[in-house]
Formats: structure tokens, sequence, C-alpha cells
């Protein structure tokens, strides 16, 4: 009974009577753990523990250590990915064709290094259009100071850690884009209007088609 | 009475009994009708290759015309059996060529086809037909040279995700000019080209074609002159999607859609630009299945809109990719905060939700769902969660057939996807951490498997992930009274499990367990079981050599493999090691003699 108030799924809870009067065991529901099990296997046998797809960023297996799986619990800490044989359960050949297409579709993120990406930029009220080159700048900052100097009164907003922050805060994003500050935007591939400044720098080069420095009033639909 | 009915009228009532559970059923009843039957029967499906030879086939069924065979166990899928294990087809194709059978039709699955095969086969059946390979492997396309030159009269070759060698030979243009009779062409799963222009001759000369598939290598302008020259399809599978979306081709491409009214089946996009995609919006209404999972390249938007033109969708196979590849740096070239990167996951988990509420509102025949991983091992863990398949359920009331990998899942939403839907046939879900608990309550999962086999009491099928304790086995024992499959990994708690399974149910064929802690005393409990299964797989159980040879002597209608990896092979290994890897099926014909060094037989 202590079970059920636990779920607190009365209504909905299923009512079984076991044979010879068992209970549903409290114990440890960490007992085998996936942590555990594939400790398990690092420590019995290496081969276990699959080492293929070698070409799929060793660095992020770093950056993973950071990621948590969404679990409720704080205590079962699963490992950074170490990777069990044939889980998750999916066709060999549907994997290689995906990771397949998953290479390719960074090296086409990659690749944007050679030439030059000269986009229009437009700034409402302004009375003719400017044209930047994307890949003479390495950060957003760089790309707004640039601008900032070609329409003297343009302001990108923050961009330290703090106005990082602030973007994602949605309130004070509201602020910003109701006060008079301008806004800027993108173009994309897709031929939808973006707000400046969610993607990683590389991913906007790459798809970046022109650029529109919107009054703060207008650019509210964004975003 | 009907012992008085002469052979004839027999055969032909029979002749309407085509699956081959109720034949089998037919020639139980008695001598003559068993007699009969046998003569008359002309499709033949073997389930497991090793449960009988080709000798006994043919004998048994002297007027087969079409073989389907199984060969490996299920989780050779997953990288869990060795190459080498078995399941070659090379014995069946000679005996048959021996015996002069008048072969048409042959289906393999997880099955190793050489060349060789093949060239035997398309030599030695003057009438062959159809030829459907799927998971298989051993091949190239020279073995499919040899078909396309030497069958003549062949309607169908599919092939589905094979691992074919290319051998550069230009095997699509070994079909000669005399061949008008495809049916049915299926190619998508090979990597290399073929050449362009046979391959629209080949189309312009099959007017009965009305399914093909192509491969990533077939460019968009030749899919163009292939549908102006093929209107009649059913089913087509594009190969590359990409183009400038402006262009003429893609403009072509819209209007030779238009005229495509039959098609009924879209697959491939293996390459897409999607702005291309609304080429395919003509054909949409009409369309009843839908696969994008090989499409990453359609970002969940342009999925959604796609989605929204298919009103009439009875089956879906999807995969929501995610397009943003590198997370760690944000804006100011500062590395992102855990902060931060939760805020992101959670607004692609939305999207990927949110691809499905479009799927649960717009698509109401939807029958068939299968939702695939969007990142393997990639920095982002975003995907579906329990919420995309609660909409589904809600929106699809004939939805009978899922297969649904998640990030997470509660027993909340699998309680209420229970009640939307009680007609499941299929149900297989995988949460990607494989021992996930219920993401709210952070209790095992059992209360929501449970109330799904209590629904569902037509299930047949089952593959159960996350946290889960015996318990949820004591359910299925329970309910799932007419299960055949089921799929268990990382899962229990005792012996106890696996016997609840075992014992309540009745109509289990197979039964594959990895990582679990069952062992010897659930193994031995009831031995007469595994005769009325095709096939049990343990692995990385509690399992030991022991109880395996106690239960190959008890049973001597069970091959009990044993597969050995690496350095255990000793000549007799102690009784009380565990086996790492056990496959026991039931057979009429003893050990087979293909087995390689590392498979004992016990």
């Amino acid at each position: 009974m202590v079970e059920c108030e636990k779920l607190g799924f009365e209504a909905t809870e299923l009512r079984l009577g076991l044979p010879g009067g068992g209970e549903k065991s409290n114990a440890n529901y960490g007992k085998r753990g996936y942590a555990e099990t594939v400790d398990l296997k690092l420590n019995l046998s290496s081969k276990e523990i699959c080492l293929d797809q070698s070409d799929l960023d060793e660095k992020n297996l770093n950056k993973e250590k950071n990621l948590m799986p969404n679990c409720a619990t704080d205590s079962v800490k699963p490992p950074a990915k170490a990777r069990v044989v044939g889980w998750p359960p999916v066709r060999s050949f549907r994997k290689n064709v995906m990771a397949v297409q998953k290479k390719s579709e960074s090296e086409e993120a990659e690749k944007g290094t050679g030439g030059a990406a000269f986009v229009k930029v437009s700034m409402d009220g302004a009375p003719y259009l400017r044209k930047v080159d994307l890949k003479m700048y390495k950060t957003y900052q760089e790309l707004s100071d640039a601008l900032g100097k070609m329409f003297s009164s343009f302001t990108i907003g923050k961009c330290d850690s703090q106005g990082m922050m602030d973007f994602m805060n949605e309130s004070k994003l509201m602020d910003l884009l109701n006060g008079s500050d301008y806004v800027p935007t993108y173009e994309d591939k897709d031929g939808d209007w973006m707000l400046v400044g969610d993607v990683p720098w590389e991913m906007f080069v790459e798809s970046c088609k022109r650029l529109r420095i919107m009054k703060g009033t207008e650019a509210k639909g964004l975003g | 009475m009907l012992n008085y009915f002469p052979e004839e009228v027999l055969e032909h009532v029979f002749d309407f009994v085509t699956s081959h559970r109720d034949r089998n059923a037919v020639s139980l009843v008695c001598k003559s009708w068993y007699s009969v039957e046998r003569f008359s029967r002309e499709k033949v499906f073997i389930g497991n290759c090793y449960a009988v030879n080709p000798e006994r086939v043919i004998a048994r069924f002297p007027r087969v015309r079409s073989l389907t065979l199984k060969g490996k166990p299920h989780f050779a899928d997953f990288n869990l059996v060795p190459p080498d294990w078995g399941g070659y087809v090379y014995p069946w194709i000679e005996a048959m060529a021996k015996h002069g059978i008048n072969l048409e039709e042959l289906r393999l699955k997880r099955m190793v086809v050489s060349d060789e095969s093949l060239e035997l086969l398309a030599k030695s059946f003057p009438n062959f037909k159809s030829l459907v390979l799927v998971s298989c492997e051993g091949f190239t396309t020279d073995g499919l040279a040899a078909i396309a030159s030497n069958c003549r009269f062949l309607r169908e070759l599919d092939l589905q995700e094979n691992e074919v060698d290319d051998r550069k030979g230009q095997w699509l243009s070994c079909f000669p000019d005399s061949c008008t009779s495809l049916i049915s062409l299926n190619f998508a799963c090979l990597k290399g080209e073929v050449n362009a222009a046979a391959l629209e001759r080949l189309v312009a000369r099959c007017p009965n074609l009305r399914s093909l598939r192509l491969n990533h290598a077939v460019p968009l302008d030749t899919l163009q002159k292939i549908l102006t020259q093929a209107p009649q399809l059913n089913d087509l599978g594009t190969g590359s999607f990409v183009h400038d979306p402006d262009s003429e081709t893609c403009g072509k491409l819209k209007n030779a859609m238009k005229k495509c009214k039959s098609i009924r089946s879209l697959s491939g996009f293996l390459d897409v630009n999607a702005r291309c995609l609304p080429a395919v919006y003509p054909i949409c209404t009409n369309l009843t299945s839908l696969n994008l999972s090989y499409a990453p390249g359609i970002y969940s938007n342009d999925l959604i809109k796609l989605i929204c033109h298919c009103k009439k969708l009875e089956r879906l196979w999807v995969c929501f990719f995610i397009k943003l590849i590198h997370y760690t740096y944000f804006f100011s070239g500062v590395p992102l905060s855990n902060q931060g990167l939760n805020w992101i996951m959670q607004i692609l988990d939305t999207i990927g939700d949110k691809g499905l509420g479009a799927v649960a509102s717009t698509c109401k025949e939807l029958q068939e769902l299968r939702v695939f991983p969007s990142d393997l091992y990639g920095v982002g863990n975003a995907g579906v969660t329990e919420e995309g398949l609660v909409a589904i359920s809600a929106g699809c009331p004939k939805l009978n057939s899922i297969l649904y990998f998640c990030q997470q899942m509660t027993n909340a939403a699998l309680i209420t996807v229970a009640k939307n839907c009680p007609n499941f046939i299929r149900f297989r879900l995988c949460t990607l951490n494989p021992t996930i608990p219920d993401a709210v309550t952070n209790l095992p999962l059992d209360e929501g498997f449970g109330a799904i086999v209590q629904s569902c009491k037509g299930l047949k099928r089952l593959s159960v992930s996350g946290l889960l304790t015996d318990q949820v086995f004591l359910y299925i024992g329970m309910y799932a009274e007419q299960l055949e499959m089921l799929s268990i990994a990382f899962a229990g708690d005792s012996d106890k499990g696996m016997l609840y399974v075992l014992n309540g149910c009745k109509k289990l064929k197979k039964l594959e367990i990895r990582d679990s802690p069952f062992g010897n005393v659930a193994l031995l409990a009831d031995v007469g079981k595994y005769e009325t299964m095709r096939s049990l797989w343990m692995s990385s159980c509690e399992v030991t050599f022991g109880a395996c040879k106690t239960l190959a002597e008890k049973m001597p209608r069970l091959n009990v493999e044993i597969i050995n990896e690496g350095e255990e092979i000793e000549a007799s290994p102690d009784d009380r090691h565990r086996v790492e890897k056990m496959y026991l099926y039931r057979t009429l014909v003893g050990p087979r003699r293909d087995a390689p060094d590392f498979v004992w037989t016990l």
C-alpha cells in the first residue's frame, strides 16, 4: 500500500493479488543500474565496449561529461556515454547511414573556410545599404563593432556572458526589444528572418544571406 | 463425410487458405488432409532456417514455388552475433536446383547470401520472378548483375537494408532490352552509382512498374525524367533530393509529381534540400505510407510542414534530427554554462514533441509509427519524450504498432497511452538510457508497461526498456496472453522475472534477453516450454555452462548453442562459468554442420 501512495495513481493503480503473499520490494531500485552494468563490462571485458564510429567527435565525449541525460535522480550518475554494444538497438545499417550523413553535414558546416561571404546590410531609416564580408570576423562582438562603425547609432546590445543570460531570460529580452535599441536580424538559407545571436557563429556565417537591423519595436514578433 | 470429398475438391478449398499458420493447422486434421495440403502448398515459410533442412522441406512440399527463410537471431541486428555465425542460403538454393523445384520467389531475412548463391539462383530457375532480401549480407553488385542478366521474367527485385559491396560493374545495365516485366525495383540500400540512362530506359520499357526505390546516387534530374515516364507508380523512394529549388528541374519535377496520381507510399530523401520538398506536396494528399527515417536533412519545421499535407497517412517513420551541430559556443564565444545547455535541450525536446503533435492533429488514420533516435552519439541529447507519445495516442485512435526511441518516459504517460490505444499489436519502447526510471517519480516503469499489457489484449510483440523490476514480468505473464515476441534488456531482479514470463505467456514464440539477472533456475524450470517456441536468446545473463549442458541433455530436439568469443576456447569449461551468449531453438535435424569454431552446440 505504501507503494501506491508513493505513486499517487490510486485511480489507475493495478491491483494484483500475488500468490504466496509476496509484496513489492522496497529494494534499492538502482540495483542493476546502467552505470553499474557498464562498469561491470569495463572490468570484465573491454571488447564489450563498442569502439566503432570513432569519427564521431572524440571531443564531444568530453563535452558530454557535463551533460546528463534527463534523469530525475542526482545520485545515479550515468557514465560519460560509455558505449554498450548494441544500445540503443538500431540496425547497424541504419547507424552507418546516419553516421555518414552526419559526418558530411558537419564537414559542410566546417567547409566554409574558403572564399568571402559578402552580405547586404540594411538598417531601418538609413538611406543606403552596406555590404560586409562575414568571414572577416570571428565573433558576434566583432561584427557588432564593425557594424557599429558603419552605422554610428547602431547597437547590438550586450554581448558578454551576462548579456547572453539576458537573452535567455524572456522578460529581459522583451525589455530590450521594447527599448529604442536596434535589433539585428538576418535572413537565413530557408528564407526565414531570424534574430541574430541564437546560433553558434560559424553556423550563422554559413546560413546568413543578408542582414537587417530593425528598430526594436518592430522586432517583437521574432524569437 | 469430408473424407468422401474427392481430393480435387479439398485442394480447391485449400486454395483459399493462404496463411502458413492456417495451412499448418489444416495439415494436422487428418492424414488425407495432410497429404492434400502438402502437395498443394506453394508458399513455404521457414522462420528459422536451422529448424529444418532443405531436403525435408522439398520432400514434404514438392510443389513449393515460394520460399521464405529467416536466418540469424534478431539481436544480430545490433552486433551481438559475431560474423560467420551462419545463416547461409547456398545449401537451400543448391538443393532446390538439384531437385528440379520450380522456384519463383525467394524471400530472405538476416541471411548470408553469396554471389555464387545468386548466380546459381539466376541460372537454375527459369521461371524465377521475385527476390526479396532484407538485412542480408555477403553479396556484391556482381551477384545482382547475374540476376538481372538471367532472370528473364523477373518481376521483383527488392533490396532492403542489405550490406552490399559495390563492384562498379554497372549491374543495372545488365537487364536486357527484352526485360519488360519489372513490377518492383528497390535498390535504395546500394552505395554505388547506376547508369542513369540505363535506368531511364529500363523504367520506360516496364509499363507494369509499380514500385521504384532509388539510391542516393540517383540525382534529382534523373528522378524527374523517370517520373515523367512512370506516372503509374504506387510506391516511390527518391534518391538524392538536392537541387537548386528555383531551377527549371525542380519545376519540372513538381509537374511530373502532379501527374503521379497513384503514389501512395513515399520514402528516400537520403540527401535532401528542404527547399525542394514542396515539389512532393501534390502527392501528399493521398499518401498512406511515408518513410523519412533516413532523412536527417529535413529539419523539424519542414517536416511539420510536409506532414500537415498528409491527412491519410497510415504508416509513418521519422527521425527528429537536430539541425545544430555544435552547441558548446553561443553568441559571445564563451562556452555555455550547464543552464544554457539545459535551456537549449528543452527547446529541442519540444521540437521533437511538437513534430509529433503535428502528426497527432493531422494523421487521424495513423496505424503504425516509428520514431528513430535523432542523435546517437552527438553532443545534444535531444529527441522526443513521453509527451510526444501521449499526444500521438490521443490524436491517433487507430494506432496499433509503434517503435519509439525516446529520451525519457513516465508511468503516467504509458498508462494514458494504454487507455487511449487499446489496439496495439506491436509496442516497442526504447529509452536511450536503458535503465532510466520514471522521469517524474523516479520509480521503475513497471506500472506503465503493466498498463499496456493489461489494456492491449491483442498485443503480439513487446519490447521493454527503462528501469524495470520483476514486477513488470509478473504483469506480462498475467496479461499478455497473445504475446509472441518479447525483448528484454537490462531489466528484472531475479529468476522470478523470467519465470513469470515463461509460465504466463502461452503463445510465446521468441524470447530474447540481454544483460538481465536471469539464471539457471529460470532456464531449467520448464524445459518442455522451449519446444513450443521458435527460439530463446540470452546474453550477459546469469546462466552457466552446466545448466546449458543439462538442458541440452534433457531436450534432444533443441539445439543449444553457446557463442564463445575471445579467449574462452577451452576444451571443457568449468560448469560454473557464466555463459556469455546462448541461443537455443527447436529443430528437427539436430546440430547444424556449418557452425563455426566459436559456436558450440551442446
